[in-house]
């Protein structure tokens, strides 16, 4: 394959204020140019997903999360050990979204080895570009959050 | 007296934010709501005063499903508008991305979204647990639809770039096309597969005397480009569209609910409407495996939709290999605008249904009105419709049987709401 074997999707809609939490710390990422790295921006179609993520050795998929918890907070799911959570819901208006896209790769053996789902606690999904302040606050440990998953991702991790 | 309220909060499987009202009183049906709760967009008001260039890859955005069918039809109309006819190449290559589209929408809407309903199961994945194999084949079908549209969008089949007023930005290369076609003739094997498997499906016997309203083109199954025409005698071109059509507002929807004139009639558009109409115009091979699903020229039962949406992956998969094995590279890729004041119209078939774009643009090429009717907004008054002859037939079933066959009845339609306002709350009240 030509892809590397690890990747990054950053999905979420960036004219839904903190929907788009994904994409911008994707963007974060992409500027780094981490060598052997594949960064994407997406939609968050769940086919689409699959396709992306299939074969690969590691996949981070990061999106704006709502379960209740503070604003800001992060979730940090490993998807091949754990199925997503019902109560946290991810933001998309898809029918077939994030959620149905990990447990059909599931059921057909198409996840990668390694997957982590990192959703960062969104507070405001109005129209509009600019994060809310909490959600803009988390912008870091995020990152940081990915980096980890990305350079050490067999340790273990609690979020 | 006996009093029933029946109610679904949030409809599965569908494309965005939707709720069901349906209020029941001494077993006869009081009020069936098809609400619509996803916020309006406005993006006809947003597109005024932007330079007409700018209009297709703005409405590329209203859905990440067909993005095709909203930037076609303000294309057309914009060409309509300045009197641009592109070329015969530039226009096949037109036809073979939104035939990309379908393949990559109904796959997803057969196997993804609707296709549960008829084995009793509540949802894809757990399709994929009892039969890998299909699963995989409606998977590798999808993404060839997707690979139609990267390999002519301009690398994204979401929200391509590649196509504009006069034409397309860069035209693919003839290496670009080639890949496709071994690609299309498996997905034709499969689309055959397809047609046997969900023709053998069992469906509630229910039919309707729809007002079926559709694209006609003179020679082709009309998909880009052709008349409205109705079963009822309509037959009209694009500039007077307007003269039989509406839409109004409601106050249960964020979406306007489309209607034909006199009155406020509901019609049909979508799979249904398009085969009764151009049923002479399916390839043979199409309609031959039509006839051996059990389909005749005319479906008027909704919950068949599914078997139609399969024959035309079909169609499209036969009309996009003819295209790639005959695709020559156009001379030109694009023709260059000459502005001046005009009002266009465009109408495509999207996967769901007719899309009309009707624009005024200014001498400086600005867009002074812009008009946008989607197919899930002129549908709304038919699932109303639907809905009320679903439940008036099955009003002996359980509330929550009732509701699993409501939510079914508005899946025939694969309703793409996020399209239409531009999920799904039911609520039965049996008083």
């Amino acid at each position: 394959m030509t892809a590397n074997n690890s990747l990054v999707v950053g999905i979420g809609n960036e004219f839904r204020r903190d929907d788009g939490v994904g994409l911008i710390l994707a963007e974060r990422l992409k500027a780094r140019q981490i060598p052997a790295l594949d960064v994407v921006l997406h939609h968050g179609e769940g086919t689409g997903l699959m396709a992306l993520w299939q074969g690969r050795s590691l996949a981070v998929v990061i999106d704006a999360v709502s379960s209740g918890k503070p604003a800001g907070a992060l979730h940090v799911i490993d998807a091949v050990r754990d199925s997503v959570p019902p109560d946290l819901i991810l933001f998309s208006s898809h029918a077939f979204g994030l959620a149905e896209a990990v447990e059909m790769a599931r059921s057909l053996d198409q996840l990668p080895k390694q997957l982590w789902i990192v959703g960062v606690e969104g507070q405001d999904f109005k129209h509009g570009q600019e994060l809310s302040r909490d959600v803009a606050c988390a912008l870091d440990l995020a990152l940081e959050t990915v980096l980890t998953l990305i350079t050490s991702p067999r340790a273990d991790r609690a979020a | 007296m006996s009093n029933r309220v029946i109610k679904v909060d949030a409809l599965a499987r569908v494309e965005g934010e939707g709720s069901l009202y349906v209020r029941v009183k001494d077993n006869e049906i009081k009020e069936v709501r098809f609400g619509i709760f996803e916020p309006p967009r406005f993006f006809e008001a947003f597109l005024r005063g932007r330079h007409f260039m700018e209009v297709p890859d703005i409405t590329a955005r209203i859905c990440g499903i067909c993005p095709i069918a909203y930037q076609m039809g303000s294309i057309q109309a914009m060409e309509n508008a300045l009197g641009i006819v592109v070329s015969e190449p530039v226009r096949a290559l037109r036809r073979l991305i939104y035939c990309g589209e379908w393949i990559e929408s109904h796959a997803l809407h057969v196997y993804m979204l609707h296709a549960p309903d008829f084995l009793g199961l509540p949802d894809a994945i757990q399709l994929a647990k009892s039969n890998r194999e299909l699963v995989q084949k409606a998977l590798r079908l999808k993404k060839i639809g997707n690979d139609i549209l990267e390999a002519i969008g301009g690398g994204r089949a979401i929200h391509p770039v590649n196509m504009r007023v006069g034409g397309f930005y860069r035209i693919p290369k003839k290496s670009e096309i080639k890949p496709l076609i071994e690609e299309l003739e498996w997905a034709i094997e499969a689309s055959h597969d397809t047609i046997r498997l969900v023709g053998g499906f069992n469906f509630p016997d229910i039919e309707q005397h729809y007002n079926f309203v559709a694209l006609r083109h003179e020679s082709e199954y009309a998909i880009h480009e052709g008349r409205v025409v109705s079963n009822r005698g309509l037959d009209t071109d694009l500039p007077h569209f307007l003269d039989h059509f509406d839409e109004e507002h409601v106050k249960h929807s964020n979406a306007l609910h489309g209607f034909q004139k006199p009155g406020k009639q509901p019609y049909h558009t979508g799979p249904l409407a398009r085969y009764a109409i151009n049923y002479d115009r399916l390839h043979p091979e199409a309609k031959s495996s039509a006839k051996e699903a059990g389909l005749g020229p005319v479906v008027r039962n909704p919950f068949q939709s599914i078997v139609v949406r399969a024959v035309e992956i079909l169609q499209v998969c036969l009309d996009g290999l003819a295209i790639a094995k005959n695709y020559v590279e156009p001379d030109r890729a694009f023709i260059e605008p000459e502005i001046k004041a005009s009002v266009g119209h465009g109408c495509t078939e999207a996967p769901r249904g007719i899309c009309y774009h009707r624009y005024e643009i200014d001498d400086q090429g600005l867009v002074k009105t812009a008009r946008i009717m989607p197919p899930t907004a002129q549908n709304q008054k038919i699932i109303e419709s639907d809905l009320f002859n679903v439940v008036s037939a099955n009003l002996a079933l359980s509330d929550e049987d009732l509701k699993w066959r409501c939510e079914q009845a508005i899946r025939n339609y694969d309703p793409c709401i996020s399209c239409a306002t531009h999920f799904l709350k039911l609520t039965v009240d049996r008083e």
